[in-house]
C-alpha cells in the first residue's frame, strides 16, 4: 500500500521527527555539554549552541585523564571495553557456530539433549549465577583479566539457537555433494558452511558486540585496577565524586565518546545486519 | 569405465521399514541403465547406496570388481547430479567444478585443463565467473554436469536431474545428457519418475515398485511384453488399458489356440491389456482379435493424435487398481489425426490378436500367448 498524495506524507513526517527529536535531542545535548566549560553546566544553564572547550575537553579526557575524579584516561578504559566486547562477540560466535553444527550435522547419543540443555540456559543469564560464575572465576584467578571479563559470558544459547535454525535450512543435497567431492566435516565447515553463514554472522556481530560494550555488572565485580575499568563503569565512576564538582563536560564526552564504537558498529556492518536477518537466498 | 553390479541389495531403515527388497542388477561398462518407478519406489533410495550415501543392510555393490559397501562417497569414484543441482552458492562456476579435484590434492593446471574442457562440452565457457546464484535453472543443470565430468569417473549417477526444469528444457537437456553420455561412454545410472525420460535415455531400463524390480531390460522390450500389469499400465503414456476377464471370458477369447488353450493359465481368471494405439475404430470383427462396444465420454485432441475415452458396455468386476491404471469399464483408444467420433456415439474399437497382453489374475505374471 503505497500513496502519494502531496500532504498525504505530511502526518507520518511529523510524528517521524518527533520520534527522532525524542531520541536525538539527549545525545544532543551530551554532544554540547561535552564542549563547555565545567562552570557554565555547574551554575545551572544548559546552553543549547556548541562551546569553544571541545579539543581540549576531549584532550584530557582520552589522553591525560582528569587528576580530580578518574585517575584513568578514557582512551584506556575504551580499549578495555573494545578488547571485551571483541573478544565476547567473537567468542560466542565462534563457540555456538560449532555447537550448532554438531547439533544439525552430526547424529550422536543424546544429540536432542545436549540441544535441550543449551537451550535451557536462556534462563540463566549473568545475573542469576553470579556468585558460582564469580567463585569459579576467582578460584582460577582471572579476577582484572581480559579473560575473566570475556570467558564467564561467551556461551550463547540465543546464539546457538540461531545457527540451529540457519543450518537447518541448508540443503542436505549441499552436504553429500561435499561427501562426493571428497571434503570431510571440518572441509565442509570451512568451506561450505562459514562463508554461507557470512551474513547471520555480522548480523549476530553487531548485536553481540553491543551487549559486551553495555557490559556493567560483571567488569564491576571482577575488576578492581583502576587500568582494567571498561568506559561504562568510568562514566560512572566519573559522575560519583565527592567533595568535588562532578565535572559534567568530562562525563558528557565520555559518555559519546562510549556510544561511538557501537554506532561505528552498526554504521559499517548495518548492510549485512539487514542481509542477514532478512535473507533467506541459497 | 567399469561396469556395476548389484547383488541381492537391501536396505532396512532402523524403523524397520524396508525400502529395497532384495535387488541383483548388472549395468556393463559403458551402458546407461535408467530406474524407473512411481515415487516411494526405493529408486532413489537405491541410487544414493551406490552413491555411498546410504548405508547397505544386506548384498553387496560392486564397482568396477570392487566392492565398496564400507567405502566412502569420495572414493568409490562415482559423480552424483543432484535434483536441486546442490551447487555451492558462494563459490563461482569454475570452483564448484574445481572443488573436487582440489580436495583430491590434483595439481592446479590440470584442474584448469580439465575445468576447461568441461566448459568447452557444456559450452559454459563465458559463465566460469558468475556464482549459481545468477544463472538459469538450465544453466545451473549444466554446472552441475560438469561439476559431475570433471571428476572423470567410473560411474555417474543422476537422482532426477531434470525434474526442476521446465517441459522444453526438459527434452533439450535429456537429449543432450545422452549425447554426453555417448561421447564419454561412462557407466551411468539415472533415476527418473518419468517414463518417457526412462524410455528414451535407457539402454537398460529397471522398473521398480515398492523396493522390487518388476523387469529389467532392453526399453522396448519391455514396452512391447510387459511382465506384470505394474510395469503395463506404468510404461507407456496413456497407460495400457487392463479388463479383468473370467475364465470362461479367456477360454471362449482365445479358443483353440495350440500354446495357451490348453494350458491351465488361461482355464483361470486374469487381467487382459491392450495398448491405446493397438486400437482400431472399425465395424468390422478380426478373427481372434477382441472387439470392444463403447460409449464415448471424452476426446482429447492434441493435434497428431487424438485420445478417446469410452466405457464398455457391458460391465465387468473391478480389479485392484493399480498406479496409473483405469477405472474399471473405461477405455482408453488411440487414433492418429483428429477426426473424432463425438461425445455420446458408439463406436467399435477392435484390436489384433498379436496385439493382446494377458496377465495372472493378480497381475503379477504375464502370460505369453
Amino acid at each position: 500500500m503505497v500513496e502519494h498524495r502531496r500532504f498525504g506524507n505530511l502526518l507520518p513526517h511529523l510524528v517521524l521527527l518527533a520520534g527522532v527529536a525524542i531520541v536525538a535531542f539527549p545525545v544532543y545535548l551530551a554532544i554540547i555539554a561535552s564542549t563547555h566549560d565545567n562552570s557554565v553546566i555547574a551554575n545551572g544553564q544548559m546552553p543549547l549552541i556548541p562551546g569553544s572547550h571541545a579539543i581540549e575537553t576531549y584532550w584530557n579526557t582520552i589522553v591525560s585523564g582528569t587528576g580530580k575524579t578518574t585517575r584513568e584516561p578514557v582512551g584506556g578504559m575504551m580499549l578495555n571495553s573494545l578488547i571485551m566486547a571483541l573478544g565476547i562477540a567473537a567468542g560466542k560466535i565462534a563457540i555456538s557456530i560449532i555447537s550448532a553444527y554438531a547439533i544439525v550435522f552430526f547424529s550422536f547419543p543424546f544429540r536432542m539433549t545436549a540441544f535441550w540443555t543449551i537451550f535451557i540456559t536462556l534462563m540463566l543469564p549473568v545475573e542469576v549465577r553470579i556468585f558460582p560464575t564469580y567463585k569459579i572465576t576467582s578460584d582460577l584467578h582471572m579476577l582484572d583479566s581480559y579473560a575473566g571479563l570475556i570467558l564467564p559470558l561467551i556461551a550463547s544459547a540465543t546464539a546457538t539457537l540461531l545457527f540451529r535454525q540457519f543450518f537447518m535450512t541448508v540443503p542436505k543435497e549441499l552436504v553429500e555433494a561435499s561427501k562426493i567431492d571428497g571434503a570431510g566435516p571440518i572441509r565442509f565447515f570451512w568451506d561450505t558452511l562459514l562463508p554461507l553463514s557470512v551474513t547471520n554472522i555480522a548480523a549476530l556481530f553487531v548485536i553481540l558486540f553491543i551487549y559486551g560494550w553495555n557490559q556493567y555488572l560483571w567488569p564491576l565485580l571482577i575488576t578492581t585496577r583502576d587500568d582494567m575499568q571498561t568506559i561504562v563503569i568510568g562514566i560512572k565512576k566519573i559522575i560519583d565524586v565527592h567533595d568535588a564538582l562532578t565535572e559534567w563536560q568530562v562525563a558528557m564526552a565520555t559518555a559519546v565518546l562510549a556510544m561511538l564504537p557501537p554506532v561505528a558498529v552498526v554504521v559499517l556492518m548495518q548492510r549485512l545486519f539487514v542481509k542477514g536477518l532478512i535473507e533467506t537466498e541459497k | 569405465m567399469a561396469s556395476v553390479t548389484l547383488r541381492n541389495v537391501s536396505k532396512t531403515y532402523p524403523g524397520g521399514f524396508e525400502a529395497i527388497k532384495g535387488i541383483g542388477l548388472e549395468v556393463a561398462d559403458g551402458q546407461f541403465c535408467v530406474l524407473v518407478g512411481p515415487s516411494g519406489c526405493g529408486k532413489s533410495t537405491l541410487l544414493r547406496m551406490v552413491a555411498g550415501l546410504e548405508t547397505v543392510s544386506g548384498g553387496d555393490i560392486d564397482i568396477g570388481g570392487r566392492i565398496v559397501n564400507a567405502i566412502e562417497p569420495a572414493e568409490r569414484d562415482i559423480a552424483m547430479v543432484f535434483q536441486n543441482y546442490a551447487l555451492y552458492p558462494h563459490m563461482s562456476v569454475y570452483n564448484n567444478m574445481a572443488y573436487g579435484l582440489r580436495n583430491r590434492g590434483m595439481p592446479k593446471p590440470e584442474i584448469d585443463t580439465r575445468v576447461q574442457e568441461a566448459a568447452r562440452i557444456l559450452e559454459i565457457g563465458p559463465m566460469l565467473d558468475r556464482k549459481p546464484g545468477q544463472l538459469s535453472g538450465g544453466q545451473r543443470q549444466r554446472v552441475a554436469m560438469g561439476r559431475a565430468i570433471v571428476r572423470q569417473p567410473k560411474v555417474f549417477l543422476f537422482d532426477e536431474p531434470l525434474s526442476n526444469l521446465d517441459a522444453k528444457l526438459r527434452i533439450a537437456m535429456r537429449v543432450e545428457i545422452r549425447k554426453l553420455q555417448r561421447r564419454l561412454k561412462t557407466t551411468s545410472i539415472y533415476v527418473t519418475h518419468d517414463q518417457l525420460e526412462a524410455m528414451t535415455l535407457a539402454d537398460i531400463l529397471v522398473v521398480m515398485n515398492s523396493g522390487r524390480v518388476e523387469q529389467i531390460g532392453n526399453p522396448l522390450d519391455i514396452y512391447q511384453k510387459p511382465a506384470t500389469t505394474f510395469v503395463a499400465s506404468f510404461i507407456g503414456a496413456p497407460p495400457m488399458n487392463l479388463m479383468p476377464l473370467r475364465a470362461d471370458e479367456i477360454r471362449s477369447q482365445f479358443p483353440g489356440d495350440s500354446r495357451a488353450g490348453d494350458s491351465r493359465a488361461t482355464r483361470e481368471a486374469g487381467i487382459l491389456g491392450i495398448r491405446p494405439e493397438d486400437f482400431l475404430i472399425s465395424s468390422d470383427a478380426i478373427a481372434g482379435g477382441i472387439a470392444l462396444d463403447l460409449t464415448v465420454e471424452a476426446i482429447e485432441r492434441v493435434g497428431a493424435e487424438t485420445f478417446i475415452y469410452g466405457t464398455r458396455q457391458h460391465e465387468v468386476q473391478g480389479v485392484a487398481a493399480n498406479p496409473g491404471e483405469l477405472p474399471p469399464g473405461e477405455v482408453i483408444v488411440r487414433i492418429p489425426g483428429a477426426i473424432a467420433p463425438a461425445i455420446g456415439e458408439r463406436i467399435r474399437a477392435i484390436a489384433p490378436r498379436d496385439k493382446l497382453h494377458l496377465f495372472s489374475a493378480d497381475g503379477r505374471k504375464r502370460i505369453d500367448l
